[in-house]
C-alpha cells in the first residue's frame, strides 16, 4: 500500500515541544533522562506521594496494586504479578511512574524523583542494597528478575492449526452434557430489583 | 402519556393468560376482541411531540435496559475501569454509540478541538504538529470495525461467573469510522528507514502508550474522527482515536496525541504488565494483538428468557474475528452433539461483527445452546477447555472460547458451562 505524496500540511514540531511529550523509556534506556535518586530518598518521595495507595513497602493497600513481592508465583494458581515478579524492563518502572503516576496527580514528579522512587521499588522488591543509587548512567546495568519470561504471540504455531480442522457435525458428543458451573452459584452480577440479572429485557405480554 | 394500562387492557391481559395456559402462543386464539384495538388510543387521536422537542434524541423511555452497565467489583476505580455494551438488546451489527462500551485507565477526557495537537516524531525525517484542522484536510477514509477488549470474557477463564452477555461478551463495539490513515500521517513526516515500530500515546493521564509494527500502521490502521456518522463521543476518544482493525482494544489509543516512530517496541506498561498473557509454564505471551474468531448468542441468553412459550424461536447472535471475515457460523441446541450451520445476515465485513440468525421451532424442552464461528483462515472457534489444555487458566485475556447457555424449561436461561 503506497502512501500518498506528502501535502504539505502540518508544521515542524519545536525541540521544547518534542521533549514535553516524548518522555518514553525504551528497554535499552533510550530516552532516560539525567538525573539520578537513591533508596532513601525514594523511600520519603514514595511515602509522600505514593503509599496512601500502595503502602509504606509498596505491598498494596486493600485492592490496588501490589508493587513488590510475588516472586515464584508465576505458575501458582493465582499468580501474584508485581514489578520485581513479573515485570521484564526496568525502562517501564521509570516511564509509568513519571508519566502516569501519582493515579489522579500524575506527571507531578521530576526525573529525580522518578529515578528515587525506581530505586525505593528494586530495593522493595530485593534487587538492590539500601544505599543503592539509581542514575541515567547505571540504569541499564539492572536486569529485572523476569526479564526472559515473555514470548512473542505464537498463536500462529500452537493455536491456529490444531483449531483449523473442519469441525463435527453430528454425534460430535459421547455423553449427555452434564452442567459442571453455573454463573447462578456465584451470584456476583448486579441485579435489576426482581432478582434478575441488570438488563433483563422488560416482560412485553404478561403470561 | 401514562405507562399504566386502563382497566379494560388489565381485563384483556388477565383473559389471554388464562386461554393462553398450555397452548402454543401464536396458536391461541382471542376470546375477546382486544380494547387495544377496538378502542381509539390516546395516541391515534392527539398530537405527539413537535419536531421542535428533542433537537438530540435519546431512545424511547421503554427501552431504559439497554444501557451500559458496570460491575463495581472488577476493578478497584471507577476511572481505570469497564463498562458493557447491552448487546443482549441489539441488533444488527452497528452499535449505537451512547451505549457502546467504554474503558479508561483515567477517566473520559474532555478534549476540544481546538486544544487539540498531534505530533509525529522520533525517526522520522521531518517531525510535525498537526492541529484538527490540519487533519480535516488529509484524504479520508472509511471502515468499519469491531473494538474488542482483550479482556472480554476474562472473568470466565476460570468458570461461569456472570449472568448474562452483556457482561461475559460486551466489552466490545461495533462502529462505521471515517478518518485519515496513518500512512498518509507518516507520509507527511517521512517515516526513515531505521524506524520499525510506532509508538501511539493518548493525551490522557494515563496514555496509555503501545507499541505497533510499522507493517500494521503502514496497512489498515486509521487515525479516526467520525464514528457511526458523528464525531467520537468524548467517551470513545473525541476528538480522535485510533483504529486498528482486528486486534486488541487496548491498542484503539484514544485521544491520540503522539506517534513516536522507533527502532524497537517501548514495551510499555500496557504491554509488560498488563496486556501480556500467562502460560502454564509461569512465562507469557506478549504481543498478543490479534482478536481471534469469535461468536455469541445474544439471544436468548440470561438477559433475554424465552416468554413467549413452545413453538417458533429466533436464535440470534454476533460472530466476529480479527483474521478476517467470518465464513459460517454454526448453532447447536444439544450442546454440541449436532451441529446445525445458521445464516449470516447482512454482509460479513472483514474484521467486523456479523450477524447471524438460526430459526427453529423450540419444543419447550431443556437446551444447551452454543454457537462456533468460522473465518476466512478456516480458523474455528474453539470451546474453552480447548484453549485451558493449552494456555491453563491464568490468561487473562483473549478469551473467544464457545459460551454456553443452559435454556431451562420455563425459558429461563442460565450461563454454564457442561462437561
Amino acid at each position: 500500500l503506497a502512501a500518498a505524496a506528502p501535502l504539505g500540511l502540518g508544521r515542524p514540531a519545536l525541540p521544547d515541544e518534542i521533549d514535553a511529550w516524548d518522555v518514553a523509556v525504551l528497554p535499552d534506556g533510550t530516552g532516560l533522562p539525567e538525573g539520578s535518586g537513591d533508596v532513601e530518598t525514594g523511600d520519603q518521595v514514595f511515602y509522600d506521594n505514593c503509599a496512601s495507595c500502595h503502602g509504606d513497602f509498596a505491598e498494596g493497600l486493600d485492592s490496588w496494586p501490589v508493587l513488590a513481592g510475588g516472586t515464584g508465583t508465576l505458575t501458582d494458581p493465582r499468580p501474584v504479578k508485581t514489578i520485581g515478579s513479573y515485570w521484564p524492563h526496568l525502562s517501564t518502572v521509570f516511564d509509568y511512574v513519571h508519566r502516569s503516576m501519582p493515579f489522579g496527580g500524575a506527571q507531578t514528579l521530576t526525573a529525580d524523583d522518578t529515578y528515587a522512587i525506581t530505586a525505593f521499588l528494586l530495593y522493595s522488591n530485593g534487587i538492590v542494597e539500601d544505599d543503592f543509587v539509581l542514575t541515567h548512567e547505571n540504569f541499564t546495568e539492572i536486569t529485572m528478575p523476569n526479564a526472559d519470561g515473555f514470548y512473542p504471540d505464537d498463536r500462529a504455531a500452537t493455536e491456529y492449526p490444531a483449531f483449523s480442522a473442519e469441525p463435527c457435525m453430528e454425534n460430535c458428543r459421547s455423553a449427555a452434557p452434564e452442567v459442571t458451573k453455573r454463573a447462578v452459584d456465584i451470584n456476583v452480577t448486579p441485579e435489576d430489583p426482581d432478582g434478575k440479572p441488570a438488563g433483563t429485557l422488560p416482560v412485553i405480554i404478561a403470561q | 402519556m401514562t405507562d399504566e394500562p386502563t382497566p379494560s387492557r388489565r381485563a384483556f391481559l388477565a383473559g389471554t393468560a388464562a386461554a393462553g395456559a398450555g397452548l402454543v402462543a401464536s396458536a391461541a386464539a382471542a376470546q375477546t376482541a382486544d380494547p387495544l384495538i377496538t378502542e381509539v388510543q390516546p395516541w391515534a387521536s392527539a398530537f405527539g411531540d413537535p419536531v421542535d422537542a428533542a433537537p438530540y434524541g435519546m431512545p424511547i423511555s421503554f427501552e431504559s435496559h439497554v444501557v451500559r452497565r458496570n460491575v463495581e467489583w472488577l476493578t478497584e476505580s471507577p476511572v481505570s475501569s469497564i463498562n458493557f455494551t447491552p448487546i443482549h438488546a441489539l441488533e444488527g451489527t452497528i452499535t449505537p454509540q451512547g451505549c457502546a462500551f467504554e474503558r479508561h485507565h483515567s477517566g473520559a477526557i474532555e478534549l476540544s478541538k481546538t486544544d487539540y495537537r498531534l505530533m509525529i516524531n522520533g525517526l522520522v525525517d521531518k517531525p510535525l504538529v498537526f492541529t484538527f484542522e490540519d487533519l480535516l484536510r488529509f484524504p479520508r477514509h472509511i471502515t468499519t470495525a469491531f473494538c474488542e477488549c482483550a479482556a472480554n470474557g476474562g472473568m470466565e477463564w476460570g468458570g461461569a461467573q456472570l449472568e448474562g452477555c452483556q457482561f461475559t461478551q460486551g466489552m466490545i463495539h461495533n462502529m462505521e469510522y471515517t478518518g485519515v490513515m496513518l500512512r498518509d500521517l507518516l507520509a507527511e513526516a517521512g517515516v526513515q528507514t531505521a524506524g520499525k515500530w510506532v509508538y501511539v500515546e493518548g493525551a490522557d493521564a494515563s496514555s496509555n502508550g503501545r507499541s505497533i509494527p510499522l507493517e500494521k500502521a503502514l496497512d489498515d490502521v486509521m487515525v479516526a474522527f467520525f464514528a457511526n456518522g458523528e464525531a467520537l463521543r468524548k467517551e470513545h476518544g473525541y476528538p480522535v482515536r485510533l483504529v486498528v482493525p482486528g486486534w486488541e482494544g487496548n491498542m484503539w489509543v484514544k485521544w491520540v496525541r503522539r506517534i513516536g516512530v522507533y527502532d524497537q517496541a517501548v514495551e510499555s506498561r500496557e504491554e509488560t504488565s498488563k496486556y501480556t498473557d500467562m502460560m502454564p509454564d509461569g512465562r507469557a505471551r506478549k504481543w498478543t494483538w490479534v482478536m481471534d474468531a469469535k461468536s455469541v448468542i445474544t439471544s436468548p441468553s440470561p438477559q433475554a428468557p424465552i416468554r413467549h412459550g413452545a413453538g417458533p424461536l429466533v436464535v440470534t447472535g454476533l460472530a466476529w474475528s480479527g483474521n478476517g471475515r467470518i465464513t459460517r457460523v454454526d448453532v447447536s441446541t444439544d450442546g454440541g452433539a449436532t451441529w446445525t450451520p445458521a445464516r449470516i445476515s447482512g454482509e460479513a465485513r472483514s474484521k467486523a461483527l456479523t450477524r447471524f440468525h438460526y430459526d427453529m421451532t423450540w419444543d419447550g424442552s431443556e437446551m444447551f445452546i452454543l454457537s462456533r464461528a468460522m473465518d476466512e483462515t478456516g480458523y474455528v472457534q474453539p470451546t474453552k477447555q480447548a484453549l485451558r489444555d493449552i494456555r491453563g487458566l491464568n490468561n487473562v485475556y483473549h478469551n473467544n472460547s464457545i459460551q454456553t447457555w443452559w435454556v431451562r424449561a420455563d425459558g429461563e436461561v442460565e450461563n454454564v458451562e457442561i462437561a
